[in-house]
């Protein structure tokens, strides 16, 4: 990791777009999503083919040189449209992150629509939601991750904590079975449409939507009616608009794989 | 000047759009652009409404609750109640990340009158993980407020609504998934005074219980975790009222004095259970069962509480002692932590409850027999008792017998100031040894005993002036008897023996 940001840095300014860090990228094969909640008329399952996804977390460094090559993302240059009051907040300065975002931590307090310039800006996208769900289901050691009494132990007693003032270095993160890092345990992460998980009204009035999030009736509609972590994962998506910038929401970033497989699949 | 454009409620991109080809034109734009399509904007309020006094509501943390509302008319009031995230203690050792409503467990206690206008602020803190919002059951509408109210972190929803229902209503967090928002303390009590007010009462307090699903087992030491499957199967570690265990024993108990009337606003957060409500040693006087604004009820012992329901009691404290508040499903208050306490002081009514009188040896299924043998050993006793009348020699044997009971009596009770010689203190207490007052009257020495004497008296020449206290309540009958014939034949002194007949004599010819 500590070469990596120079490394990025450099490529950023100058070769931007089109490249590809595939060390610093795991592939996720292809399988299935369960939607955790849907209309009657929408499958059951979706799949989802091959694709690539970073190891870890955005961290506070490398979005620094983003910034430093993007200035329309600055802090004090971003438009109110794009990123919302609290848009790097805890950075010290523009292009300072400063010591409540150490350069290793997950960058957090980072928009849709900036998550979304950084990706195309490093030649990548943002994850879809079923990409992230499925590259997020698999465990230690199985690609379902909910027989695994320790992911699940990990999983929860990070949601039952409050977020730190100061995030975690993103290098302490386990591994999970495909290799990716800090899925669960680090931050929230933003997904290219958390719009589809948007609640616009009473949930309870609406029933037959995909929406039905409060209280009992959230429940109505949902596949897996246990599974609280993606629930509250959603309940996140939906509360969320694109500028909106929270204390806990980061991301990273996936690409598709090329047209011809590469031939050094890690 | 351009007049600002607040943008009609469009689909979202076209009004991003729209913003956009405005903001280059260099027309200014309001933050309405900003807002998703489901925000409506600012109500507009009638001229009635916009002509109410504003207030901002006081919210009390547990156990107290606001002051009545003495106002007789409808106000606008405005509420700003903080969703904040907090690692606190559940239990001596053991912590927990409850999701609050104001800081507290239950949430702030909010308190409206009926007909009140209310703007209501949802403030979620930055540093929250999640989303939260809040259905309050005193309000009508959708979601009762959930709908409106859904706040990312960092984010502040309002909404407004008119309290057209008055009650004592729960409030909670109604965001997926709900039990783990609800298990982790997001929940509260909202009181919509009735127009009319209610009865006046000497103490309110806000009591609201709740279940708790922790990994760890109860009383599990370290930073406990919510535990998914124990919620979905209804098995709490923990059921408490207020939040943690002991938040209202020892020194957080309620207190009340002797006389006062108390009412309790008790509120049920669940996620999944039905509270019993029982405060023991007491019986509610009153109850607002469920909340509602009638006394359903008179002289309850117990009253169900539901999950997301309520209740209000009355009850006046007759008599001193801690009064502990259970889940009457008992194995919640004695291994789950559902307990609490109203220490009630003052001077104890000995009528009302009188305290343990008795401890004696209970033979069980020997009882009746053992009734049928006293009889028995009481007609012995009083052939005895004929018997030795009639016999002199006997008689002779129980004067003995009345001189070494009565010696005992006089070494405990009047030794102290008669001395064992019976000569008394000179000047302070009169002697007995001799004495020519004692002698001449000896029903007025039995008096003596029993009602005490105090004022000059003149014994053997000399005067006298102290007190004598009664020993009618500290001796029996049988006692005062042997203690007279003691020392009518001690030191020199010779009398006959006194009898309990005589005692009794005295004691009724007195009366």
């Amino acid at each position: 990791m500590p070469t990596f940001r120079p490394i990025l840095l450099v490529l950023g300014l100058t070769a931007g777009a089109g490249w590809s860090l595939a060390a610093d990228m795991v592939q996720v094969p292809a399988g299935t999503y369960a939607p955790l909640s849907r209309s009657v008329k929408e499958p059951a399952e979706v799949p989802v083919a091959a694709f690539r996804l970073d190891v870890l977390p955005v961290t506070n460094a490398e979005y620094l040189a983003f910034v430093t090559a993007q200035p329309q993302w600055r802090r004090s240059r971003v438009s109110r449209l794009f990123a919302d009051e609290s848009y790097l907040a805890h950075w010290a300065g523009d292009l300072e992150p400063g010591p409540q975002a150490p350069a290793d931590s997950p960058v957090v307090r980072v928009s849709w629509f900036a998550a979304r310039a950084y990706a195309r800006w490093a030649g990548k996208r943002l994850p879809t939601t079923a990409e992230w769900e499925l590259a997020a289901a698999a465990g230690y050691l199985t690609p379902d991750g909910k027989n695994e009494p320790e992911f699940i132990r990990d999983l929860y007693a990070w949601l039952a904590r409050p977020v730190p003032p100061v995030l975690p270095a993103v290098t302490g993160a386990k591994a999970n079975l495909h290799g990716a890092r800090g899925l669960h345990g680090l931050v929230w992460e933003w997904v290219d449409d958390f719009s589809t998980a948007m609640v616009t009204g009473e949930s309870r009035a609406d029933g037959g939507l995909d929406r039905d999030l409060f209280c009992g009736a959230g429940a109505a509609g949902a596949r897996e009616t246990s599974d609280y972590a993606a629930f509250m994962r959603q309940a996140l998506r939906s509360s969320l608009r694109a500028n909106n910038t929270t204390t806990s929401l980061g991301f990273r970033c996936a690409q598709d794989l090329p047209a011809v497989p590469a031939n050094s699949a890690p | 000047m351009n007049t600002p454009i607040i943008l009609p409620p469009l689909n979202t991109w076209f009004r991003r759009g729209l913003a956009a080809v405005l903001v280059l034109a260099g027309w200014p734009v309001t933050f309405a652009v900003e807002l998703p399509s489901e925000v409506k904007g600012p109500v507009l309020l009638p001229r009635a409404v916009l002509d109410l006094p504003v207030e901002q509501a006081i919210l009390t943390a547990p156990p107290q609750v606001p002051p009545p509302i003495t106002r007789k008319h409808a106000a606008r009031v405005v509420i700003h109640l903080e969703v904040k995230e907090e690692i606190m203690r559940i239990a001596d050792g053991v912590e927990y990340t409850f999701w609050t409503y104001g800081g507290t467990v239950p949430g702030s206690f909010i308190r409206i009158r009926e007909g009140d206008v209310v703007e209501f602020h949802l403030n979620n803190h930055p540093s929250s993980k999640v989303p939260h919002n809040i259905d309050l059951h005193a309000v009508t509408g959708s979601g009762g407020g959930a709908s409106s109210t859904f706040t990312a972190p960092g984010h502040s929803s309002q909404f407004t609504f008119k309290a057209l229902n008055p009650g004592l209503y729960v409030y909670h967090c109604a965001t997926a998934p709900v039990p783990m928002h609800i298990g982790n303390g997001m929940y509260g009590l909202i009181l919509v005074e009735p127009a009319a007010g209610l009865p006046p009462v000497d103490r309110e307090y806000y009591v609201m219980q709740g279940d708790f699903y922790t990994t760890g087992a109860y009383g599990e030491p370290g930073l406990q975790t919510f535990d998914t499957p124990r919620s979905i199967d209804e098995r709490p570690t923990y059921v408490l009222f207020n939040g943690s265990v002991g938040a209202l024993t020892g020194d957080n108990a309620l207190t009340a004095n002797v006389g006062e009337t108390v009412r309790l606003y008790v509120g049920n957060g669940g996620p999944n259970l039905v509270s019993s409500f029982h405060v023991i040693g007491e019986i509610f006087d009153k109850v607002w069962l469920e909340g509602g604004t009638r006394i359903a009820q008179e002289n309850v012992q117990t009253t169900l509480v539901p999950a997301g329901g309520s209740v209000i009691v009355d009850f006046k404290v007759e008599v001193p002692g801690t009064f502990v508040l259970v889940d009457h499903s008992l194995s919640r208050a004695f291994n789950k932590g559902a307990l609490g306490m109203l220490k009630v002081s003052g001077p104890e009514d000995r009528v009302i409850y009188s305290g343990k009188e008795v401890d004696a040896v209970y033979l069980g299924s020997q009882a009746e027999d053992g009734a049928q043998a006293a009889r028995r050993q009481a007609e012995i006793k009083a052939a005895i008792a004929t018997e030795m009348k009639a016999n002199p020699a006997i008689a002779n044997l129980t004067m003995q017998a009345q001189m070494e009971k009565g010696r005992q009596v006089y070494m405990q009770t009047c030794f102290a100031c008669h001395l064992a010689d019976g000569k008394g203190i000179p000047n302070v207490f009169p002697p007995l040894a001799g004495s020519d007052y004692m002698l001449e009257d000896r029903d007025r020495t039995v008096r003596i005993v029993l009602k005490g004497m105090s004022g000059p008296v003149t014994v053997n020449g000399v005067t006298y002036n102290s007190v004598m206290p009664p020993l009618n309540e500290v001796l029996t009958d049988q006692q005062v008897a042997d203690v007279v014939t003691y020392i009518y034949n001690s030191w020199g002194n010779q009398g006959a023996a006194t009898t309990v007949d005589d005692v009794r004599r005295v004691k009724s010819e007195s009366r």
